[in-house]
């Protein structure tokens, strides 16, 4: 396809190790299952037949912290389990992503009271928030790719800081 | 009210003097405290009532005294029937004995109940919270606990809410 | 941010054995994230070697404060909450909810209401049975049984979206009667549904029922007797496959259950596949109510007339003062209800699914307890996998079917 039109004879492509590295990232991220509440039950459905999230790079779901690379948090996140996320995100390595699915994630939703964490930006840094109660599998996938296009702009000075 | 649950009131009222109310259908019947545990076994043994289908509170604040009502409700299989016992409570010191012995669903039940209301169970095999985190001061469900309620964000007072966030920076 | 508190030894004493205390058996966390416990569920295992000889639940890490927050909406308000609680089975949390209401405000229902409610609970029921056979395969390791499941859901997920706009939390059922009228093409919709199932389900069984594996994996394991069962409060499928014939539909009809001709499946052996056979003969029955239900669909209105608690159709607010005063009413104040209890039950797919509804003469609820089948069924597990390996576990954890958002509420 388009990498053959530009190698042409010569078998040697030129581009910048950003491009590259980014790249390789986004094709084939693995999220971590991390399931929680309504939110799971759709982002299973997106992850079987009809919605495929494989077109996509995430052909499975990680269950261990230490090989996945992106946290989809999906559901709502109560007092009790928020020390547990902390964790969780504290045990992926570097590079990570995060993703807020559903309203409950992104600002607590429909509940507002004692029990439930509002907004799980207060535990981690959230990179792209997906609304919806709970959000259809097309939307997941909108904020999947609106993710890709976010780490294929991202550059090497602004993640040596970190 | 159905005339064999007519007979089954009749005794409760008979061995603990107990007082009824029927409300839609449904027939509801005041046992003091200190006799649930002698009138669930008697339904349990001899009117063949053998599902507690649920055990619940309900808090009257600021009214003192009776403060909790705790709720029984039994099924009856064979007969088809349910009935539901109420058990009024003072506000200071609730406490209630345990109904373990007669159903072993009031285990987990009992611990909701001390959970969310702080009625505690006496002699109950293991009280300890079963919802709330372990440490949490305060029973949730009691009509003088916040609700927790934050202020939602609107544009007149976006910034001021957004400095009080706890964000997470990394 | 509150640590995690780590169990220590002394707070759970009592309930595991005196070899834990020496060091000879061995206290191993199946952690509240983990593929296989549906949800965040935390087990405190007690191994001896690869056998069980105590688990102990630990749950509330989904507890939401549904119904504290209940009290401080409107009735038609905290509907929406209702969803939310066991989310396989909205339809069927909207029903109770509703019934509890209609029943403390004493509101009738038309029949084309209570006909479509019917209709859409048993394809919530199917639905719900279809995402449990898909991850209890899942679990064994059967894993072309969960794209096959989700691929028939779509077809009921696509139906409920017809009728109201969205996939899973509709809030479509409402005190009174239903939302809206159903639109045209709902009945072509359930018919093709209808006609397209029955084959799905016989390769189902084609793939899983004799399958040598799955039966040398279920037969026999976590068996649990009728007498036990209806000590710990169990309901639905698991006692249903334990030999007592107890189904809501069945001996306290509602909605109008009682003009339907169907079976209630029930087993006597109690074991994991005793549960699993049960559900696969409840998508045949469902299938059937749905049909009959379909066929005998009467005209006429869908929500009651009583304006005082259900909100007149927009056309009357131009024409009618009291129609405008009746809304107004409504969506600013809602209904107030009499200071008085109700206790009010449905068959959900796990269970009898009750509502205890009191309320206190406001337009808000002063108690609402919702009581969820989940909750009981996950107290018999101990009882149930004490002697069993860590793999039967996960297989009588998931026949169990329990739903984490019902537990912890």
């Amino acid at each position: 396809m388009g990498v053959e039109q530009k190698l042409g004879d010569m078998g040697v492509l030129t581009t910048t190790l950003e491009n590259v590295v980014n790249w390789s990232r986004t094709n084939a991220m693995w999220p971590m299952l991390f399931g929680l509440a309504c939110c799971a039950i759709e982002m299973m459905a997106a992850q079987a037949s009809h919605f495929d999230m494989s077109r996509f790079g995430m052909e499975l779901m990680r269950a261990s912290p230490r090989q996945s690379d992106l946290m989809i948090v999906a559901g709502r996140v109560s007092r009790k389990m928020a020390p547990v996320l902390r964790r969780l995100y504290d045990q992926m390595p570097e590079p990570k992503w995060v993703i807020a699915m559903g309203d409950c994630a992104s600002c607590g939703g429909v509940f507002n009271n004692y029990a439930i964490v509002q907004g799980v930006d207060e535990i981690v840094p959230v990179d792209v928030y997906v609304a919806g109660c709970p959000p259809r599998p097309e939307a997941l996938i909108h904020g999947v790719v609106t993710l890709y296009e976010k780490v294929k702009g991202e550059k090497f000075k602004d993640l040596a800081v970190k | 009210m159905d005339k064999k649950l007519e007979t089954i009131v009749q005794a409760l009222q008979e061995n603990f003097s107990t007082t009824f109310e029927e409300f839609r259908g449904e027939v509801h019947v005041f046992v003091r405290a200190e006799n649930i545990v002698d009138a669930l076994t008697l339904l349990r043994d001899k009117y063949d009532f053998e599902l507690l289908s649920a055990m619940t509170a309900s808090d009257y604040w600021p009214q003192q005294s009776p403060r909790f009502h705790v709720i029984y409700q039994l099924t009856s299989l064979a007969k088809n029937l349910s009935v539901q016992l109420r058990v009024p409570l003072n506000g200071d010191q609730p406490r209630i004995p345990t109904a373990t012995r007669v159903y072993e669903v009031a285990n987990w039940r009992e611990r909701e109940l001390l959970d969310m209301f702080g009625i505690e169970p006496e002699g109950h095999p293991d009280p300890r919270r079963i919802l709330m985190p372990e440490g949490t001061q305060g029973y949730p469900l009691r009509r003088d606990f916040p609700l927790g309620y934050e202020e939602p964000q609107f544009t007149f007072n976006y910034e001021e809410i957004d400095l009080q966030k706890p964000y997470a920076k990394e | 941010m509150a640590q995690i508190e780590e169990v220590s030894i002394e707070q759970i004493k009592h309930l595991v054995s005196e070899r834990a205390l020496t060091g000879e058996t061995m206290l191993l966390n199946m952690g509240p994230q983990h593929p296989s416990t549906h949800g965040v569920l935390r087990l405190l295992l007690e191994l001896d070697g690869e056998t069980i000889v105590n688990a102990i639940p630990d749950i509330g890490y989904l507890h939401t404060g549904i119904e504290k927050n209940m009290e401080a909406k409107t009735y038609l308000k905290a509907e929406v909450m209702s969803d939310r609680l066991d989310y396989m089975n909205t339809t069927g949390n909207n029903l109770a909810y509703c019934m509890a209401v209609e029943k403390l405000v004493d509101l009738d229902v038309p029949e084309r209401a209570q006909s479509i409610r019917v209709i859409l609970t048993e394809l919530q029921r199917i639905a719900s049975h279809l995402v449990w056979v898909g991850t209890f395969g899942l679990d064994l390791a059967a894993m072309s049984m969960f794209l096959y499941a989700f691929r028939e859901r779509e077809a009921i997920l696509d139906i409920l979206e017809l009728c109201s706009g969205q996939r899973m939390m509709t809030t479509y059922i409402r005190p009174g009667g239903l939302w809206r009228d159903v639109p045209v093409e709902f009945e072509t919709a359930v018919r093709d549904f209808i006609k397209m199932f029955p084959k799905r389900i016989d390769e189902y069984e084609a793939l899983l029922t004799k399958n040598p594996l799955f039966l040398d994996r279920l037969l026999g394991i976590g068996k649990l007797d009728a007498a036990t069962a209806l000590q710990y409060g169990v309901t639905g499928p698991t006692l249903r496959a334990s030999g007592v014939n107890w189904d809501l539909r069945k001996a306290r009809p509602y909605c109008g259950y009682e003009q339907y001709d169907f079976n209630i499946p029930v087993r006597t052996e109690g074991d994991t596949y005793a549960r699993y056979i049960v559900r696969i003969e409840e998508f045949r029955e469902s299938l059937k109510i749905v049909e009959q239900a379909l066929n005998r669909l009467p005209l006429g209105p869908v929500h009651s007339e009583n304006r005082k608690f259900v909100p007149p159709p927009r056309s009357e607010i131009g024409v009618s003062m009291e129609a405008l005063i009746h809304h107004f009413k409504l969506w600013t104040e809602g209904f107030p209800a009499p200071k008085a209890s109700v206790y009010s039950a449905v068959e959900s797919p796990r269970g009898e699914l009750g509502v205890y509804l009191e309320g206190d003469g406001s337009a808000k609820p002063r108690r609402v307890h919702w009581r969820t089948p989940s909750f009981d069924n996950l107290a018999v597990l101990p009882k149930i996998v004490k002697g069993h390996l860590v793999a039967d576990l996960v297989a009588i954890l998931a026949s169990i079917d329990i739903v984490l958002g019902d537990i912890d509420r």
